[in-house]
């Protein structure tokens, strides 16, 4: 199934998670804000939204250096 | 009112459509806590002090290294060793000589923020590590400051601007302080990036001083990111997390 990931063309497989997309992407899920098709994922969402063919998925992972 | 070497100094401020003579005093008059002389530090700590924001706090607990140089633009070689809010201080009192500069070579603390933060109009947080960034969003949240918050990694980085009771927080988008993230010390970090975030951040500070940032109608905010591996910059809007400790201050601020 094909999605687009922080605007590139990207395969999943069917039924995937949120948090397990995030996983994949080597992400740690309580840094990331997760927008979906223009809104943001609530995080208490993450391991229940599965994505759908055709998503547009932006993982925003928030870093620590300064 | 300003005098003939500001309106001089300050003349590419001033010609901006919306900023004028008006916004320039308001940055004159305007204060801003730098908390971290590193990356983020740096940038911010210049274009602040070019911009002419009359008063800069500098805080930094650290004294320089030769493997800071690579990216902490504010510092010299000949400073190793020195601390860097005071190297700091020299470079900026080179760079505009009418300003206010209140060094602090301490570490910023549940104790010491609130009466640190409440003597600025705006707080810089410019730190390198996820502990800080979290206390300095509470502290700010507590005595109601203005700021902004960034990070940097590798060859990526984001940044939030955050008007207590106005905008999201830290925490409306990364509830807790998150753990197992790499650090600059393990994965590295291009100097340009820090230059790039530490400059929105000084942005952001300008604009809210100058009178020219708004308040959305929502009360949504946005985190900046950058990746420049892609060279690919995204705005995400962010809304209010109505479980968020910031909540509270949305109808009292």
């Amino acid at each position: 199934m094909r999605i687009t990931l922080n605007g590139e063309d990207h395969e999943v497989a069917p039924g995937t998670t949120v948090h397990k997309l995030i996983l994949d992407a080597g992400r740690k899920p309580a840094a990331t804000v997760v927008e979906r098709n223009g809104g943001i994922v609530g995080r208490e969402a993450y391991t229940s939204v599965r994505l759908d063919e055709g998503d547009t998925v932006e993982l925003v992972q928030f870093v620590g250096g300064g | 009112m300003l005098s003939q070497e500001q309106r001089e100094r300050y003349q590419r401020n001033i010609l901006i459509p919306g900023f004028g003579e008006s916004g320039q005093e308001r940055l004159l008059d305007g204060s801003v806590c730098i908390v971290g002389l590193g990356g983020l530090g740096s940038s911010a700590a210049l274009y602040l002090a070019a911009a002419g924001v009359g008063r800069l706090g500098l805080i930094d607990s650290d004294t320089l290294e030769l493997s800071n140089l690579q990216r902490q633009v504010v510092h010299t070689t000949d400073r190793l060793g020195m601390s860097k809010a005071r190297s700091a201080e020299m470079t900026l009192r080179a760079l505009n000589p009418g300003l206010t500069l209140q060094t602090a070579q301490i570490r910023v603390t549940a104790e010491n923020a609130g009466d640190l933060f409440s003597a600025y109009d705006f707080v810089v947080e410019a730190t390198d590590n996820f502990a800080a960034k979290f206390l300095i969003n509470d502290a700010c949240l507590e005595c109601r400051t203005p700021f902004a918050t960034a990070g940097i990694l590798a060859l990526a980085g984001q940044m939030m601007f955050v008007v207590p009771g106005k905008t999201p927080c830290l925490r409306c988008a990364v509830p807790v302080e998150p753990l197992g993230v790499p650090t600059t010390g393990e994965l590295g970090v291009l100097g340009a990036v820090p230059g790039v975030l530490g400059s929105l951040e000084a942005l952001a500070a300008i604009r809210f001083l100058a009178g020219l940032w708004k308040p959305a109608a929502d009360g949504s905010g946005a985190v900046l990111s950058v990746d420049g591996e892609s060279l690919r910059w995204r705005t995400t809007r962010l809304p209010r997390n109505p479980s968020c400790r910031c909540a509270m201050l949305w109808s009292i601020s």
